[in-house]
């Protein structure tokens, strides 16, 4: 899958390297502004009120 | 690039057997994928919400520090003579009104966590004031200095961990919390174990329902144990003396309050 995506990556090899790196950088981004938050709400240690957490 | 893919995949065997060849290479590295996500979340959960949330909450105390001195410009006087020796009672402490969801009600200092520590105090204990803003204050209970409890909530791991070390508390630790009208000195006096659905805590009278308070109390929640949330480790402490804003902050944390609020 991933050598899929290197080879049809356009240019000359260096290119597709910072290509492939700039694709990284934006999966990590993309990552820590959405999923993690949304994948934090189905960890239990980060809870620290007493009675309900959403309560406000 | 068509041409290209052609030249690099190796000779095909017979069509059934590279396809079923290609599917398995791609569920592989699918799996390895997921791998690596879940190390990277474990890697934000307990290092990256740590660096954003201080980022966040020395914000929220520099801008809190800056409405601090916006009035005090218009009294300089009072504030810059020394307040005589001995006069160190200053009657019933001053009880603010509580501000909107997410406003900044004060600074908490704890010297026992270190001589750097200083928090935000937040009103409202929903997930976006304890996961970026600091210490959130449960609404509906008192304000600093009020007869009743001032209760609050905090994040012992990711988050700024604000209250990390909070099973180090010694009794007798001083609590210092400021807010625009002056600085509350509570004295820490002892932890409990509680299980999460224990709400009596956050009584006027912590863990005594129907009593009527005659004392002003701190309490503070936070998970236990350390990476899990199975139980609520409460802190408990008592107002012992209060300064106004006018007459300076506690010597003992002078310093302290002069670095977060840039004046002392």
């Amino acid at each position: 899958m991933y050598a899929w995506i290197f080879r049809h990556l356009p240019g000359p090899l260096w290119l597709r390297i910072v290509f492939a790196l700039v694709l990284v950088a934006v999966a990590l981004v993309l990552m820590v502004q959405f999923l993690f938050p949304w994948m934090s709400h189905f960890t239990q240690f980060t809870d620290s009120t007493i009675g309900s957490a959403d309560k406000p | 690039m068509v041409l290209q893919e052609k030249a690099v995949r190796p000779a095909a065997p017979a069509p059934r057997r590279a396809f079923l060849r290609g599917t398995v290479q791609v569920v592989g590295e699918l799996l390895i994928t997921a791998g690596i996500i879940l190390l990277l979340f474990v890697a934000w959960q307990l290092w990256w919400t740590n660096v954003e949330s201080d980022a966040r909450q020395s914000q929220v105390i520099k801008e809190f520090a800056q409405d601090l001195a916006a009035p005090a410009t218009t009294e300089p006087a009072p504030v810059a003579s020394a307040p005589p020796a001995g006069a160190e009672d200053f009657g019933k402490p001053v009880v603010g009104t509580a501000p909107g969801h997410a406003g900044t009600i004060g600074i908490m200092y704890i010297p026992r966590f270190g001589p750097g520590y200083t928090r935000p105090i937040v009103q409202g204990t929903s997930q976006d004031v304890l996961d970026t803003l600091g210490l959130g204050h449960y609404s509906n209970t008192a304000m600093p200095g009020a007869v009743g409890n001032f209760a609050v909530a905090g994040h012992r791991q990711t988050h700024g961990a604000v209250l990390d070390n909070i099973h180090t508390l010694v009794p007798g630790d001083k609590i210092y919390v400021q807010t625009k009208d002056g600085f509350y000195v509570y004295v820490f006096r002892n932890n409990q174990i509680v299980l999460p659905s224990r709400t009596d805590v956050l009584e006027p009278v912590p863990t005594q329902p129907g009593v009527t308070p005659t004392e002003s109390y701190l309490t503070m929640t936070s998970c236990n144990p350390r990476f899990g949330a199975e139980e609520r480790i409460i802190a408990y402490a008592l107002l012992d003396s209060w300064r106004p804003a006018s007459a300076g902050p506690p010597a003992e944390i002078a310093a302290q309050v002069a670095a977060a609020t840039g004046r002392s």
